[in-house]
């Protein structure tokens, strides 16, 4: 039965220069010395380098783990020494630096023991997703995104359609085909595992027209394998035209269902791969090799072998770029990615990463510089052929102006930035550089909003906290004070409460004591006076006892008007020593 | 006289139901506060740096919305400005340089070696983004610093530096397109000859 092939609004059909690759088969790359490990190959967080500078790794050892749901793990494409860890240019527009693992080769490619899985179907489904995880397997067609995180919809969403992206619509790139070429049973092997996760009632592979060869390869491999009746799968032949490998073009394509603005393709019931995630796949289950390689077309006018390579991850463009054979006075600019939607490099030492399908070395004829933007005449044909079914004259507008709001409105972020508008625009208006700024901006001013809402739940809870504080503060003092008023309340009560005769009385007494303390120490002194006069024979000693005497008499009399006042007699004995004392002298 | 009556009966007693139900109304869905303050706090950068004159954001969002000017917050700049023009209907006015100019993004960074422990700027971050203990080291957790740079001036040693954030391929932003003012093709280097010329 043939499947019923839809339309998308829209597209393009630019020349396809896909004949000049597709001469020579798939050849391994050179093993270059040095390889460069972004920590960070897609969307989502980098991963944690698990290794240290100095250590040795055999191939395809992890290297860094995933860090957080949408990560990935990298693995040690060669055996070596791991020579630094830091910043390094990777493959980014920006042409920045970010952090990276660099690996020198040792040249022996030693692998680790392989590890496949007998049996997957025996395995929980977790854990074989987790396995594909540790694989470090991301998604080979485009952004790059994680496949464990796609093979995880099967959780929360119905999958009913699994698609199978083998479009590979942009000029240039053929390394979807070369693969299917050569290795359709891989590709089929790897379809058959990603069927056993997530159940698809039906798997359509969608394929250009302009690929007869691979075309033939994959329905031959079909019919050997039977896996065509067994899982229900549908090769589709779509015409060419471009965009039709974009992930929600492609499903209108084959199944005529619109993904809404803002869902992902699941919320349809639908999820797309890429052929090179599958044959990924079938790598690492059934011979144990994590995602250490992939095939990258180098071609451009300015090679002079434009060809397919199985590229180790972390290869310099360099290394590929001179085993096809470059020729650097003929080559005006480097692009990674295909010329609709790859971006310009300068830098020739950037790596290979698990997003890199090709790498274009163009002349100054083939890729000239833009010519200067012309305004806009509002021809509309932008509008014509936009697959998203935007309106990117209204969006340049809006871009141009910096009314970033209603760009949004006009559903700015549906754009996928195919190229299409700014490919058929006369006035050579850069359209679709004026959409990156929008939506970049627009990302910052998400970013920076959802920063300051964040320091005002930060200052608020300060501000809430600095007050708790104070009040307990208040509480505690309030609390302090209470208690003192309450104690001396309590004391002037226990005060107020004694008869007033009692505390007349009290007060006599007290004087009383304080009179016979004061007689004491005075009869003391004098007596000490006396005793040093005596001792040295000086003048006066007979006025000086008198004086004594005197005093003893008083400090008698003080003491007894105390104790016949009620004084408790701590002096009992000072009494009779003073007796003594005076009877002694 | 009867057809009179009913008129005025038949009005008042709509007037009365009206009545009620305005009453219920103002019961049943009164707003708390003034929502007008919070939109004002919700469009300002939250830096809490205080360069307006006011103890933070909020009393500054009161302050606009009591009718103070809305060219007061540098943190915020013209993006600001334009934003609290477009919400309170007002012309945007360029930014009143008496409270300072619009800077690039900062964070701040004590260096830690030269750093004694005193705790003050801890106690002046508005957002609690300081880490550290009497006595101990302090540092700045970059993810909270909103660049107000009121930690700075209470250091007696003079050990924090207001630093411009890194630019990294994550927050990296496409620049604008230039357009070309040499529209006309044979515009294109005739500056250069003419220079060459003179």
């Amino acid at each position: 039965m043939m499947v019923k092939v839809y339309n998308f609004h829209g597209g393009i059909h630019p020349p396809d220069n896909k004949k000049h690759s597709t001469r020579s088969p798939i050849r391994p790359a050179p093993l270059p010395d040095r390889l460069i490990l972004p920590l960070q190959q897609h969307i989502g967080h980098p991963a944690t380098p698990l290794v240290a500078v100095g250590d040795c790794v055999l191939k395809g050892q992890k290297i860094a783990e995933p860090a957080g749901r949408i990560s990935a793990a990298v693995h040690a494409p060669t055996s070596g020494r791991i020579s630094y860890i830091g910043p390094h240019p990777i493959p980014h527009a920006s042409g920045l630096e970010a952090d990276t693992i660099v690996l020198d080769s040792d040249g022996k490619d030693e692998w680790i023991t392989h590890q496949p899985i007998s049996d997957y179907r025996q395995m929980k489904k977790s854990e074989l997703i987790d396995f594909i995880r540790e694989a470090g397997i991301a998604g080979l067609g485009g952004a790059g995104f994680p496949t464990d995180v796609k093979l995880h919809l099967g959780d929360d969403h119905i999958v009913n359609t699994l698609i199978i992206n083998a479009a590979e619509c942009e000029p240039y790139i053929t390394a979807d085909d070369m693969l299917l070429r050569e290795r359709a049973d891989q590709v089929l092997s790897g379809i058959e595992i990603l069927a056993h996760l997530l159940q698809p009632s039906h798997i359509l592979i969608g394929i250009e027209d302009n690929k007869a060869h691979a075309i033939r390869s994959l329905s031959d491999a079909l019919q050997q394998t039977q896996l065509k009746t067994k899982l229900n799968i549908d090769l589709v032949v779509v015409p060419t035209k471009y965009p039709s490998g974009g992930e929600k073009q492609l499903i209108k394509l084959l199944t005529n269902v619109e993904v809404p603005s803002g869902k992902i393709p699941a919320d349809v019931g639908i999820v797309c791969q890429n052929v090179g995630t599958a044959a990924a796949i079938h790598r690492a289950v059934h011979l144990g090799e994590p995602l250490i390689s992939r095939i990258v077309t180098v071609t451009g006018e300015a090679v002079g072998h434009p060809q397919n390579l199985e590229v180790l991850i972390g290869t310099p463009f360099e290394t590929l770029l001179q085993a096809s054979e470059v020729d650097h006075n003929r080559l005006f600019r480097l692009v990674m990615g295909g010329p609709m939607m790859g971006i310009s490099v300068e830098n020739d030492q950037i790596p290979v990463i698990k997003t890199t399908n090709c790498i274009i070395a163009a002349t100054y004829d083939e890729m000239p510089p833009a010519p200067p933007a012309q305004p806009c005449i509002r021809c509309g044909m932008c509008e014509q052929v936009c697959p998203a079914e935007l309106l990117p004259q209204q969006l340049y507008w809006f871009a141009k102006g910096r009314e970033f709001d209603k760009a949004r409105h006009h559903n700015l972020f549906d754009c996928i930035e195919c190229g299409a508008c700014a490919y058929v625009c006369p006035s050579s208006i850069p359209l679709v550089q004026h959409y990156r700024f929008a939506k970049s901006e627009i990302r910052n001013e998400e970013a920076e909003q959802k920063k300051a809402d964040h320091a005002r739940i930060r200052f608020e809870a300060r501000q809430a906290r600095l007050e708790r504080e104070l009040a307990e503060k208040e509480q505690k003092r309030k609390e302090r004070a209470e208690a003192a008023a309450k104690q001396q309340l309590l004391r002037q009560r226990a005060e107020d409460a004694k008869p007033a005769a009692e505390q007349s009385n009290e007060a006599e007494l007290k004087q009383l004591k304080t009179a016979a303390a004061i007689a004491r120490t005075k009869l003391k002194k004098a007596r000490d006076a006396l005793k040093n006069a005596e001792d040295k024979g000086q003048e006066g000693i007979e006025k000086m006892q008198e004086t004594v005497k005197d005093l003893e008499l008083k400090a008698e009399q003080a003491h007894n008007a105390w104790i016949s006042a009620g004084g408790e007699d701590p002096a009992a004995k000072a009494s009779p020593s003073i007796q003594q004392e005076t009877e002694s002298l | 006289m009867s057809t009179i009556l009913t008129a005025v009966l038949a009005l008042l007693l709509l007037a009365a139901a009206f009545g009620l139900l305005l009453g219920y109304a103002a019961v049943r869905f009164r707003v708390e506060g003034d929502p007008i303050v919070e939109q004002i706090d919700a469009i300002l950068p939250q830096t809490q740096c205080g360069q307006c004159g006011y103890p933070g954001c909020k009393p500054y969002a009161e302050a606009i919305s009591n009718g103070d000017a809305i060219n007061k917050c540098p943190p915020g700049g013209q993006a600001t400005i334009d934003a609290l023009a477009d919400l309170l209907d007002l012309e945007p006015i360029p930014l009143d340089s008496e409270h300072g100019e619009e800077k690039p993004k900062t964070v701040a960074y004590i260096r830690e070696d030269e750093c004694i422990g005193c705790t003050k700027c801890i106690q002046a971050c508005p957002v609690d983004a300081i880490l550290g203990a009497a006595k101990q080291m302090h540092t700045v957790i970059i993810s909270e610093c909103t660049g107000c740079d009121l930690c700075v001036e209470p250091c007696p040693v003079d050990c924090i530096d207001m630093i411009p954030l890194p630019v990294t391929p994550n927050n990296w932003r496409w620049p604008a397109p230039v357009s070309d003012p040499s529209l006309i093709l044979t515009d294109r280097g005739r500056g250069h000859l003419m220079q060459e010329s003179a």
